[in-house]
């Protein structure tokens, strides 16, 4: 899933100062989920706002509304009716969420409450990690299951580099480098010798670098 | 073979090398460059430029070749795959060739976290194993990375990589090596070794699959000027290993620099004559370049052959 965090209050706040009534949108997907966005947070923020303005003599009427998902045209519609009077839109999901609302509302002022980090699972209860890269060509059959484009700092195919020690990254003691994952796992299964193959480059016309990406899948299409 | 760089004329011709390092300035101007040119000249047979060491911005590698090149040494170009992606790393080697580089180090550099740009964006486009790969084919086949055709004046390098024998896991060291010579590395100049045991126990392992037939090794060593350095070296850089003996032989020295000198020398000539395998010296004496002549001179490693 997608994970993001919320920015801090007074960037959000900052934001929307000058604003007398908002609409503070949350997303009942990703983001519900690693607890940034959901409708629980969008009622929190909604009234941490409220109180703030309080204090601050600039009083604001925040409203709230949570999608099933904001990535979905079908599920922002209900929205059409709420945005009307309202001087800015606050969306508390991913950075597509933030756009979609931005390109259906186009005379709203449209920001995001949270930055959205990157795909990854929960580890334990509160913590998340990093797992993919996005880059549009896997090869995690080549690499035991284990992602050396994300995991290793430096996106090495040929790894390890000199910098890995006692199982963990140059980067910090927090990180284990991928490459020793890696080479655990394919030891393990007995493949070591498939990392003796070179690796070739990575195809980055197929990441981010072609443009942005499009998946097209004409069998459910329906015009 | 047209153009040999000296460096490999010298390995060919089975003589034991001596390569040192030039970190180049934080700042644009090549005086000092030149000074430690001039002085290592006649104690060298190549020096590598360092490509902004440690993520550090510096004065390039290939215009400080330049520099070192007009003072009479042939210098070994580095390039990291962390700060150019492969249409910026062909087109800057190319310039380097025309500008009479011979050697290029191939090396994926350290993380930028370390360095005094830590919120940069890395490259990272193509690894350092790919970097050699497609050097050596653009050398013999004439091709560009992408396969397209080079259809005259492809440059000659003589390619280089580097290995640790002292990072994780230990046992992939030496296949990642042999990747590399597979990959058309023709020189290796290893990290600094202050384990001696750990080194031999790698050069074993080399020496069992003929690798050191198919490569020249060139072993990195390292004077180090105090017990605080060796230790700072020990807790806080990542992929070396220095024992304690060292640390502690450091601090009980009167002239710990001294002392840094003569463990240097001490190793240069253990290895020369214990090591099977090695082919050569890489003195890496990180901002204190004045010491290398003597380091080179009381190993018995001065003068140096003549080529060419
Ligand atoms: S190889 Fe690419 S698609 Fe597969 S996990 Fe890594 S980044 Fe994601
Ligand atoms: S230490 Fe491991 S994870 Fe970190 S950059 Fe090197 S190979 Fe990649």
């Amino acid at each position: 899933m997608i994970v993001a965090q919320q920015k801090p209050i007074e960037d959000i706040a900052q934001m929307i100062n000058d604003c007398k009534k908002v609409l503070f949108v949350g997303c009942a997907g990703c983001v519900t989920v690693c607890l940034a966005g959901g409708d629980k947070e969008t009622q929190v923020l909604a009234s941490a706002m409220r109180i703030k303005r309080n204090l601050e003599n600039n009083p604001l009427e925040a409203i709230t509304f949570t999608c099933t998902r904001q990535c979905d045209p079908e599920y922002i519609e209900p929205l059409d009716n709420l945005v009307k009077d309202v001087d800015a839109i606050v969306s508390l999901a991913c950075g597509v969420g933030v756009q979609y609302l931005a390109e259906r509302f186009k005379d709203k002022w449209v920001v995001p409450a949270l930055d959205t980090k990157f795909i990854g699972g929960s580890t334990v209860h509160g913590s998340w990690e990093e797992k993919c890269g996005l880059c549009g060509d896997c090869i995690l059959h080549r690499t035991g299951g284990i992602c050396p484009i994300i995991r290793c700092s430096k996106s090495i195919l040929n790894g390890p580099c000199g910098g890995s020690q006692y199982g963990k990254c140059e980067v910090s003691k927090d990180v284990d480098c991928a490459w020793q994952l890696i080479y655990d796992r394919m030891k393990a299964l007995g493949k070591l010798d498939k990392l003796m193959e070179f690796q070739p480059p990575k195809d980055w016309s197929k990441s981010r670098d072609g443009g942005p990406r499009k998946a097209i899948r004409e069998d459910v299409m329906i015009d | 073979m047209k153009n040999l760089s000296k460096l490999q004329q010298i390995l060919d011709n089975g003589q034991f090398a001596v390569t040192a390092e030039i970190g180049p300035p934080k700042h644009s101007s090549a005086e000092g460059i030149r000074h430690h040119a001039e002085m290592m000249r006649d104690y060298v047979d190549a020096t590598n430029i360092t490509d902004n060491q440690t993520a550090i911005v510096r004065l390039s590698s290939i215009a400080a070749g330049v520099h070192v090149l007009a003072n009479g040494i042939e210098p070994i170009v580095q390039m990291t795959c962390r700060d150019r992606n492969r249409i910026a790393m062909q087109s800057d080697l190319m310039g380097a060739y025309s500008l009479g580089m011979r050697n290029v180090l191939c090396l994926s550099g350290d993380h930028q976290k370390f360095g005094n740009h830590p919120t940069a964006k890395n490259v990272y486009d193509i690894d350092s194993m790919q970097l050699i790969y497609y050097l050596r084919r653009m050398r013999d086949e004439k091709l560009f990375f992408s396969g397209e055709e080079i259809k005259e004046h492809e440059p000659q390098f003589f390619i280089g990589a580097v290995a640790n024998p002292f990072a994780d896991p230990f046992e992939f060291r030496v296949d990642r090596l042999e990747k590399k010579v597979e990959a058309g590395a023709q020189f290796i100049q290893t990290q600094c070794i202050f384990d001696m045991e750990r080194f031999e126990r790698f050069m074993e392992m080399v020496r069992e699959r003929g690798i050191d037939e198919r490569v020249h090794i060139l072993a990195g060593v390292t004077p180090m000027k105090s017990w605080r350095a060796a230790k700072y070296i020990q807790n806080n850089v990542s992929g070396m290993i220095v024992p304690d003996e060292l640390v502690e032989r450091l601090k009980n020295a009167e002239d710990p620099k001294r002392e840094g000198v003569d463990i240097c020398i001490e190793q240069i000539k253990y290895i020369k004559e214990k090591v099977k395998g090695v082919h050569g010296v890489h003195v890496m004496a990180i901002a204190w370049e004045e010491v290398v002549p003597e380091i080179v001179e009381k190993s018995g490693l001065y003068p140096r052959p003549k080529v060419g």
